[in-house]
């Protein structure tokens, strides 16, 4: 079991508190998923010609500020980093992929958790509760938002294997179920040259839509393939630069809630994630189709 | 019962919690309260589970996972939605949902009646053993699977596998049905039926037409074993 909330905002007035109510709603799905938790915000996107990154230390003292220095050395510009607990979001004068690629290659102690325009994911074991208040999430503004608490059946419990899972530059995926066909997959999914950092399931759940979208599926095609190439239960929310998408496998294993307000759209495992939302009683409530794709993007609302 | 008596407890969710609620009204067997309106169920999971007296119930808003589940003798309704599992192992007594209901509901009931005014969603009627389940909009797929007992009346269309190994549950769908489970087929309305659905259309309030639905039920060649089906294990 594990629990899933995303929230996006239909008013700008809404996107103030967003962080406020995305908090609520993972605090309503710790039980799912007491194990960790973590979050991905679409927020502040970076000025044109410039890209973010969020950053994951170990190393609770890891000197952040050095570390934007070099970076502002090595591409120009000089924002500071933003920190929030063992996560720092930095602004880079680059495109996203050479950005994330100069942290790989000369920090290989960090983890590049995000990389985008507007994406910053924070995850972390332990309780979801605690990590809402250690990240500070109720100041976050935002557009839209994804959030996931784990039970942990498939993997070890660590930050790295939490979701959400980048999936590409300002994407990335929350699962609830797991994937039998996970080894076999990874295997050629590396052979395809897609990097596949930990043995968790769900990763390779977003590695394949890395790929299939690399191969230039759009999204929607990216997760109605998944539906034939991925065996197991499922119900999976994609986060996008302008909005998210959500599916179930064909036979419901997992279970998923939609809601739609005038002020926002929300998704989550069960009705007591969105029950905290303002406006909820009037909101329209339905269960989404298994092995149907929904996507909300900013456009269409 | 004069109408001094009638009067109505009313349970706050927000300031009760599931196991008091559900104490108290495992408690009002006789003598205790019997008009019941429980406020801001807010999704929360088992209220009202075993219930076991013929209390009345209000309930303002969408419920969680298992309400009403292994209920006796009360009249539930739901003013909203419902999550997973409602009215599970009912025993006796109505619960009616004026929204839709996640999957799984009525799943293995044994007497009473529900009625969901909305959608159900997958596996309504899962293994039901005698209750009685009147959906007015669609089932989602395998609703019906294992059922043993009762009658399962949907007024709008049925998903895939339909009825799938099915024993003696009566199966009565307006709308179409994608696909039909193993060992389930079509058979005709014959008088016994139109009248088993005129009186269960009633019940649950629907205006429906009984000859606009066909029934669904057991072909009986996989329950039953015949040596004629050994190649199909």
């Amino acid at each position: 079991m594990c629990g899933i909330a995303g929230l996006f905002s239909k008013s700008s007035s809404f996107e103030e508190r967003l962080g406020d109510h995305l908090s609520d709603m993972l605090i309503q799905m710790a039980d799912r998923g007491p194990d960790s938790a973590g979050v991905a915000f679409y927020r502040n996107p970076a000025p044109v010609g410039s890209s973010k990154l969020t950053l994951f230390s170990p190393d609770e003292g890891y000197d952040w500020e050095l570390l934007a220095g070099e970076l502002s050395g090595a591409f120009g510009g000089g924002n500071g980093p933003e920190v929030r607990a063992s996560h720092a979001v930095i602004v880079v004068q680059t495109d996203a992929d050479d950005a994330g690629r100069w942290v790989i290659d000369n920090h290989p102690e960090l983890r590049v958790m995000s990389a985008g325009e507007t994406i910053e994911i924070y995850k972390e074991k332990g309780d979801p509760r605690e990590f809402v208040e250690r990240f500070g999430l109720r100041e976050l503004s935002a557009t839209h938002a994804l959030g996931h608490t784990r039970m942990a059946t498939e993997s070890i419990v660590t930050t790295e294997h939490s979701h959400p899972f980048s999936t590409g530059l300002d994407l990335c995926l929350v699962h609830n179920g797991s994937l039998c066909n996970h080894n076999r997959l990874r295997e050629e999914l590396r052979r395809e040259g897609i990097t596949i950092q930990t043995d968790n399931d769900s990763e390779v759940a977003a590695a394949y839509l890395t790929w299939k979208m690399r191969e230039g599926a759009s999204l929607t095609e990216a997760l109605e393939s998944a539906l034939d190439d991925l065996d197991g239960f499922f119900t999976f929310a994609v986060g996008t630069a302008d909005g998210f998408a959500v599916l179930r496998d064909p036979i419901a294993c997992k279970p998923a809630v939609m809601s739609e307000s005038d002020d926002w759209v929300a998704m989550a495992s069960e009705y007591r994630a969105i029950a905290v939302l303002p406006g909820a009683e009037d909101a329209r409530v339905w269960e989404p189709d298994p092995g149907q794709v929904y996507i909300w993007e900013k456009e269409k609302v | 019962m004069g109408t001094a008596e009638q009067t109505v407890e009313v349970v706050d969710l927000t300031e009760t919690t599931i196991r008091e609620l559900n104490q108290r009204l495992h408690d009002a067997t006789d003598g205790g309260p019997q008009n019941w309106r429980i406020t801001h169920p807010n999704g929360l999971h088992a209220i009202g589970a075993g219930i076991n007296a013929p209390l009345e119930i209000d309930i303002d808003g969408h419920v969680g996972y298992y309400c009403a589940g292994m209920n006796k003798e009360a009249n539930v309704r739901i003013h909203g939605s419902a999550g997973v599992g409602l009215a599970e192992n009912i025993m006796s007594g109505t619960v009616i949902v004026d929204g839709d209901t996640s999957q799984s509901a009525g799943a293995t009931g044994r007497g009473g009646l529900v009625v969901v005014r909305g959608n159900a969603a997958a596996r309504c009627g899962i293994s039901m053993k005698g209750v009685n389940i009147v959906v007015e909009g669609n089932v989602g797929h395998l609703s019906g699977f294992m059922a043993q007992k009762g009658a399962l009346v949907v007024c709008g269309d049925a998903g895939e596998a339909l009825g799938d190994s099915i024993y003696e549950t009566h199966i009565y769908v307006r709308g179409s049905v994608t696909e039909l489970g193993a060992d389930c087929i079509e058979k005709d309305l014959k008088e016994f039926h139109t009248a088993e659905l005129s009186g269960l259309l009633a019940e649950a309030g629907v205006d429906a037409n009984p000859s606009d639905f066909k029934r669904y039920g057991s072909a009986r060649k996989l329950y039953n074993f015949s040596i004629d089906n050994a190649d199909a294990y």
